[in-house]
């Protein structure tokens, strides 16, 4: 396997079963994601887009398949051992920022931090760089419901970074926000894949959005249809 | 230790529920620690009633009186060591509201047979010497500010002197200590001859005696003798151990652990109820936080753990607030003018209360933190 492959899925099925029916959502997949990519991810309503999201953040498993990340095979981990290892190697980002209503914007980011052996004084260092590089030094003592959805999205984005990932994923992170705080986050996203090597997969609706991507494959019935960017 | 952080911002997020739980876990071990406070006092009045002490009242009832005679009759008995006899007064200082407990005593003998009330020796005699002395416990001259040496008028709301005048004057002798912290130290005791040649009643009758024998294992043979003694005389008597006494007393007020121990019980189901309630509500509140926490990483375990944790606090608050309360609440009857036992709020309280409050905080706190851990990453997110 090439050492810049960050993410390779092999066979991958999916299946739910609803009551007596079984939805098959993949069959077969096969997919690798190179390290440094930028991948956006577009299809219509319901083709699976967020269940392959999920299963490349071991929140959910493959019904049959394989999936290695890194060179190690990740999907038979167990739930302890998935917890630990997003901890370690995958930032996290909702559509709804998902922030923690009780916590102000310097304890949001902090969270991932609780996960490491980081002591006090480190942790307060990294968090300060992040929030830095969303711009938001200045709202840390903010709670999430006095900001902006655009703001807590940064603030989202910060708690993404602040163990510093190897990969980002983003479940529709422009979703919620006009065009102009969209394109802004989306700006964000584009500095910290160009500037800072961070492998990105986004989940979206917006062929806007996509057009920030290195890549972008549209999803149809479990199926990837590469597209050119100019088409 | 990271997450004492995260746990007491959960525990602070909704300050008014945080309120009503932690006031009602309050009210409840308020009314446990003062309640149990209640109960230990009356147990004391058992527990501390010695082994070898008899009290001798007349058959038909405790409030009937004996004849005086008696006394002499029953010091004669084989392994009667000291006898002493009271008679109730009636005592109250100043106002009639103003009650406490007053026995006219045979002041020679009566310190040998309570031999918990603790007085020097020339107080002792001082007292034996002077027919209108009288000693008091520590809490009632507390309360109505008596000094040794003042000459104080006490009224009896039961008797009045030959000249009409229902107060008597006693100079203050002594101010008994206990030789326990539940010891009653509410009681006066003063000259029964200053009594018996002063009131108007007619005289030579006593109300019960205290007897004290050798050996508590010869109570049995002393109580027989006793009561043989005084047999188809028109006052017979009843001996019985101080201990049987006192509680056959208690138990005139009903059965009183049982009262109390329903009113814990159904405080503390109640609580159960409304906290637990509570903590199920707002962790169903949290669903997708908990889902959001999972993803980035942390073990089912850990939330687990920190819901538990923030269950236990809530009900410490509350319970520590609340027997912190209770002995608020003690200190005040000790000072208040009623007749009442010595109440302590002692270790054991504690103690028991810890335990109760560690028990309510797993028991509220084991549904929610078990939903937490099994809480299904996917599931919690589609749902917000
Ligand atoms: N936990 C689940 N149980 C049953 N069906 C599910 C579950 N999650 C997703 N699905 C189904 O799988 C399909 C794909 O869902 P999803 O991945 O959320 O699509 P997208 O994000 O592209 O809109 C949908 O038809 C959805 O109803
Ligand atoms: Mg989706």
């Amino acid at each position: 396997m090439s050492d810049d492959i960050l993410f390779d899925l092999k066979g991958v099925s999916k299946q739910f079963v609803k009551g007596k029916e079984t939805i098959t959502i993949f069959d077969g997949l096969d997919m690798s994601i190179a390290r440094g990519d930028f991948l956006a991810i577009m299809g219509p309503s319901g083709s699976g887009k967020t269940t392959l999201l999920n299963m490349l953040g071991g929140v959910d498993q493959p019904t049959s398949g394989e999936i290695h990340f890194d060179g190690k095979r990740v999907d038979t981990l167990s739930e302890t051992q998935l917890a630990a290892w997003r901890a370690n190697n995958i930032g996290f980002i909702f559509q709804f920022y998902n922030l923690m209503p009780m916590l102000n914007a310097h304890r949001n980011v902090e969270l991932p931090l609780l996960l490491t052996n980081l002591g006090k004084g480190h942790r307060k260092k990294s968090v300060a760089a992040a929030l830095e590089l969303v711009s938001l030094s200045d709202r840390a003592k903010h709670m999430p419901k006095e900001m902006s959805g655009g703001q807590q999205q940064r603030v989202a984005i910060a708690r993404a970074l602040v163990s510093d990932p190897k990969l980002l994923l983003c479940d529709e992170p422009t979703g919620d926000l006009d065009r102009q705080t969209a394109d802004e986050i989306l700006e964000m996203l584009q500095l910290l894949n160009r500037e800072y090597g961070k492998t990105i997969v986004m989940v979206t609706h917006d062929a806007e959005a996509a057009k920030y991507a290195r890549r972008t494959l549209h999803l149809d019935k479990g199926e990837f249809v590469e597209k050119d960017l100019a088409a | 230790m990271k997450d004492v952080y995260l746990i007491l911002k959960n525990l602070t997020r909704k300050p008014l529920r945080l309120f009503l739980t932690v006031f009602a876990t309050f009210i409840a071990f308020m009314i446990f620690g003062t309640l149990t406070a209640f109960q230990q006092a009356f147990d004391a009045g058992v527990d501390l009633a010695a082994d070898d002490r008899l009290v001798v009242v007349n058959k038909i009832n405790f409030t009937q009186s004996l004849p005086i005679a008696y006394v002499n009759r029953v010091r004669a008995v084989e392994d009667v060591e000291a006898v002493t006899h009271l008679n109730w007064f009636g005592g109250y200082y100043q106002e009639p509201v103003d009650q406490f407990a007053m026995f006219a005593v045979d002041a020679e003998n009566f310190l040998t047979v309570y031999d918990e009330l603790l007085v020097s020796d020339s107080e002792r005699a001082a007292w034996i010497a002077n027919r209108q002395g009288l000693i008091a416990g520590k809490s009632i001259a507390e309360r109505f500010g008596w000094q040794v040496g003042e000459r104080i008028p006490v009224n009896s709301n039961i008797f009045s002197q030959r000249d009409g005048r229902t107060d008597w004057d006693f100079d203050v002798i002594a101010i008994y200590e206990g030789a326990d912290p539940q010891t009653d130290t509410n009681s006066v005791y003063f000259h029964y001859e200053y009594f018996n040649e002063t009131q108007s009643f007619g005289g030579d009758w006593i109300g019960f005696m205290g007897v004290r024998t050798s050996d508590p294992e010869r109570n049995e043979a002393v109580i027989q003798a006793i009561d043989e003694l005084f047999v188809n005389s028109p006052a017979e008597t009843e001996t019985v151990p101080e201990k049987a006494f006192n509680k056959a007393f208690i138990e005139q007020i009903g059965n009183l652990s049982l009262i109390l121990t329903s009113v814990v019980l159904a405080a503390f189901f109640v609580i159960l109820v409304i906290v637990g309630n509570s903590m199920i509500l707002s962790i169903r509140e949290r669903t997708s936080e908990i889902g959001v926490m999972k993803t980035l990483g942390f073990t089912s375990g850990r939330i687990f753990r920190m819901v538990l944790a923030e269950s236990l606090l809530l009900a410490i608050l509350g319970g520590v607030l609340g027997i912190l309360a209770s002995g608020a609440m003690v200190a005040l009857v000790n000072q208040a003018p009623i007749q009442l036992p010595v109440l302590v709020l002692g270790g054991s309280v504690w103690s028991q209360a810890l335990l109760f409050m560690i028990g309510l905080g797993l028991i509220t706190g084991i549904v929610p933190a078990t939903n937490a851990l099994r809480l299904n990453i996917i599931t919690a997110l589609s749902r917000s």
